[in-house]
């Protein structure tokens, strides 16, 4: 029936189709909606920038405007992934370059981008709107100043815990006079900017709505910028600090007034650095504010963390560091109702002192805030009746992330591993999509996520279960899983290779300190052309034996529609490598790769 | 029998020894004292912490060599913090904000005393400025053979000795330690202060 209505009308069917996956599953009804489809299609979102080249990218969606890459796998983000391992985004750049499409949005996360690829990016696409880095590194100021000079649209630039380094320059200042149609900036992740440059960027930019400023925004800065941009929605503070008794200071007299005008803010983050005693200026803001992110905010703790949050009664998403401590938390539960998203980071990053939130603050949160949907939660110890009492107040999860300081720690009034605690966690949470796991626990655990978490799509799992069984508890049972990431547990080549098929349904499986060996790597290579196994080597680059028998300390495998990428070092070894022919593969597999 | 001579034999040793100090002064066991004191009033986290790791009553006197407690074997990417994280969170200890420092000012013929913290202030000027703005008056000026010129006020503050002194005349940080409470004399008691004895 659907075939006899004109493309148009497919393509404004389609056009209510917004979700990546909800339009990749259009394009697979038949050949008329996949054509259709791709024409139409302007957001595209590739998970890994390895599963697919940038020719095929353009061939099929020629009318591509918006473009999501990631790169290198989440455990580098914990430095569990050397330096050079790859994820470059220059080949993607110059491609989109080359070619016809008009690209006006790019989101790029745990990529490598230098300074070229800005400035190619900033002069190819003349309307050019939108760039977000989220984790990325390689690049300068030089970069962001090509960027800024040749964006004449810009709309969105947006860095959240990039790596750059800073160079002299003044890249803020490269904004020209006629560019008035900012509407985000965020440059949190900088030490240093023109403050000058800022104001008057802010000044000439009235449509902008989100703005998160850096360490070397003073106080004195935040009043003037504010006083440009009441309209404010989203605001991340630089440095909140005073050298006076705020009573004395007419700076702060000015900053509570203008804050009192700046009646849209409903996003709060910064406070980089803070006198606790100027935090009374923003408390007229606490009480319209949905999102609340204290996590750098080490200055602020005791009381008057429990001051500010008392006011935040419409709080919908708060990230706070482990300052804030169990009492807090009670706080937290007692004011939040309309709570659904918690992270609460560690004040003490580096692993040495004492995490001061336990299973009572999360027990507090869950009982108060039963909207609770989201959680990441870094604690000192956790206990099974806790996590037990927390799936039934909050059965709503779609990301639960807990993590124990001590690695393998088990309940420690029981001295039971956390089993039934995460297993009722899965069983309550019928929509369970994203997990993380600590603590002591064995195969029991896994074979209760194969059972109940039945939407699960991503599962980190450290230090845990006892044999194989486990992991083919998880690979058996949970048909939706995409992302599968595994350190230090036993599991080795008999789960690896139970049921290969199983990896290409997946985006990618991740297993460092496992009992996985290169003989079961290579098999797993040879038997499955359309993926691409890699093995990390770092350390034992000369020393690796080539011993199949030898255990692999880092397997990072995905699935893919192009080669095994040329672009990997010499630690990282992928099929060619695996199956020793340098250089040169056999006849045999060549057919078999490319058929 | 043995344990009691090397007790003697340590008492002997002690009396010879050579230090510099008051006789009858035993400077170990003040140091003792003050290191105990030390502890108890400074809620540090990582102090406490020690402390309780170690969980013995010598605590006090190990303290003082700073030793660290025995170091956890790190384990890569554990606990799992994105390295921008790690690298970008100011420690919450190094924050000069941590701890105010409050003392009570009083001003001859006011009717109730006011609470100040001095870690708010650089040093003198900002302090004298705010007992200004707090007490609607004015210093004068500040020298050190005549002391507070021009005025018929002297800010004074009493330290550790319980001996009342003039404010300025010792470093701004000897001063924030040593300073337990503040008070501006008015009249003649204040033009006292300034003559020399």
């Amino acid at each position: 029936m659907m075939n006899y209505f004109p493309d148009e009308v497919l393509e404004h069917v389609f056009d209510f189709v917004t979700s990546h996956r909800d339009r990749n599953a259009v394009s697979l009804v038949c050949k008329l909606w996949y054509r259709v489809e791709r024409f139409s299609r302007q957001r595209v979102f590739i998970g890994n920038c390895y599963a697919i080249s940038p020719e095929r990218l353009i061939a099929r969606f020629p009318g591509v405007k918006a473009l999501t890459l990631k790169g290198k796998p989440h455990f580098a983000d914990f430095n569990l992934v050397p330096q050079d391992w790859g994820g470059y985004v220059q080949p993607w750049i110059e491609a989109l370059a080359r070619s016809r499409i008009g690209l006006e949005e790019l989101r790029l996360k745990r990529m490598v981008v230098s300074d070229e690829s800005l400035d190619v990016l900033s002069r190819s696409f003349t309307n050019f709107k939108s760039l977000v880095l989220v984790s990325c590194e390689g690049f300068t100021t030089d970069g962001l100043a090509a960027i800024a000079a040749n964006c004449w649209f810009l709309r969105e630039l947006d860095l959240q815990e990039n790596e750059i380094e800073e160079k002299k320059n003044d890249w803020l200042g490269c904004f020209p006079d006629s560019c008035t149609s900012l509407v985000s900036l965020n440059f949190a992740c900088l030490k240093e900017v023109n403050l000058a440059a800022l104001e008057r960027l802010v000044a000439r930019n009235p449509n902008l709505k989100s703005l998160k400023l850096n360490g070397a925004v003073t106080l004195e800065a935040l009043q003037r910028i504010l006083m440009r941009a009441p309209q404010l929605v989203d605001l991340g503070t630089g440095s909140f600090v005073l050298d006076r008794d705020p009573n004395d200071s007419e700076t702060y007299k000015k900053l509570r007034a203008t804050i009192l005008q700046c009646r849209s803010i409903r996003n709060l983050s910064g406070f980089l650095k803070v006198t606790p005693r100027c935090l009374p200026a923003i408390y007229p803001i606490c009480l319209n504010l949905t999102y609340l992110n204290l996590s750098y905010a080490a200055g602020i703790h005791g009381s008057e963390l429990i001051k500010l949050i008392r006011l935040c009664g419409k709080l919908q998403r708060l990230w706070i560091l482990d300052c804030i401590e169990d009492k807090g938390l009670e706080v937290v539960a007692s004011t939040c109702k309309d709570l659904q998203e918690l992270r609460v980071f560690p004040s003490d990053p580096f692993g040495a002192g004492h995490t001061a939130v336990t299973e009572t603050g999360l027990v507090a949160i869950s009982s108060g805030c039963p909207k609770l949907n989201s959680l990441l939660y870094l604690c000192q110890q956790m206990t099974n009746a806790a996590l037990i009492a927390v799936a039934k107040n909050c059965p709503n999860f779609i990301r639960f992330r807990l993590c124990i300081r001590d690695p393998a720690k088990p309940d420690p009034v029981t001295m039971q591993p956390l089993d039934e605690g995460f297993g009722a966690i899965v069983q309550s949470s019928k929509r369970l999509r994203r997990l993380s796991l600590s603590g002591l626990l064995t195969d029991r655990v896994l074979l209760y996520i194969g059972k109940y978490a039945e939407q699960l799509e991503m599962l980190s799992i450290a230090f845990a279960g006892e044999s194989d069984k486990g992991m083919l508890y998880v690979l058996n049972g949970c048909k939706k899983l995409r992302k599968l990431e595994i350190r230090d547990s036993p599991f080795g080549d008999m789960a690896l290779l139970r049921d290969v098929g199983k990896y290409e349904t997946m985006r990618s499986l991740w297993m460092s300190s496992c009992d996985v060996t290169l003989g079961g790597c290579k098999t797993l290579a040879k038997k499955m052309p359309r993926l691409n196994v890699e093995i990390i080597n770092e350390n034992d680059q000369i020393k690796f034996a080539h011993e199949d028998s030898q255990k692999v300390e880092k397997m990072y495998l995905y699935r893919t529609l192009v080669w095994p990428r040329d672009d990997a070092p010499e630690f990282v070894w992928t099929l060619e490598k695996l199956l020793f022919t340098p250089g040169v593969l056999l006849e045999d597999q060549w057919s078999s790769l490319t058929n | 029998m043995e344990s009691k001579v090397a007790y003697q034999n340590e008492l002997n040793l002690k009396a010879t020894e050579l230090r510099l100090g008051l006789p009858g002064t035993d400077i170990e066991s003040e140091e003792q004292a003050l290191s105990c004191a030390r502890n108890n009033k400074r809620p540090l986290p990582d102090n406490t912490k020690e402390c309780g790791l170690k969980g013995s009553s010598d605590d006090a006197q190990h303290s003082d060599h700073e030793a660290a407690p025995p170091a956890k074997a790190q384990i890569v990417g554990w606990p799992p913090i994105r390295s921008y994280r790690k690298n970008n969170l100011q420690p919450k200890k190094t924050e000069a904000e941590a701890s105010g420092i409050y003392v009570k000012v009083s001003m001859d013929g006011a009717p109730y005393l006011r609470k100040i913290d001095l870690r708010v202030y650089k040093g003198y000027p900002e302090l004298l400025k705010a007992l200004e703005n707090m007490f609607k008056f004015t210093i004068g000026e500040y020298s050190e053979r005549e002391g507070y010129k021009g005025s018929e006020f002297a800010p004074t503050y009493e330290d550790k000795d319980g001996d009342w002194m003039l404010v300025g005349d010792v470093p701004w940080d000897m001063f924030m330690s040593s300073c337990k409470r503040l008070r501006i004399m008015k009249g003649s008691e204040a033009r006292g202060l300034g003559c020399g004895v």
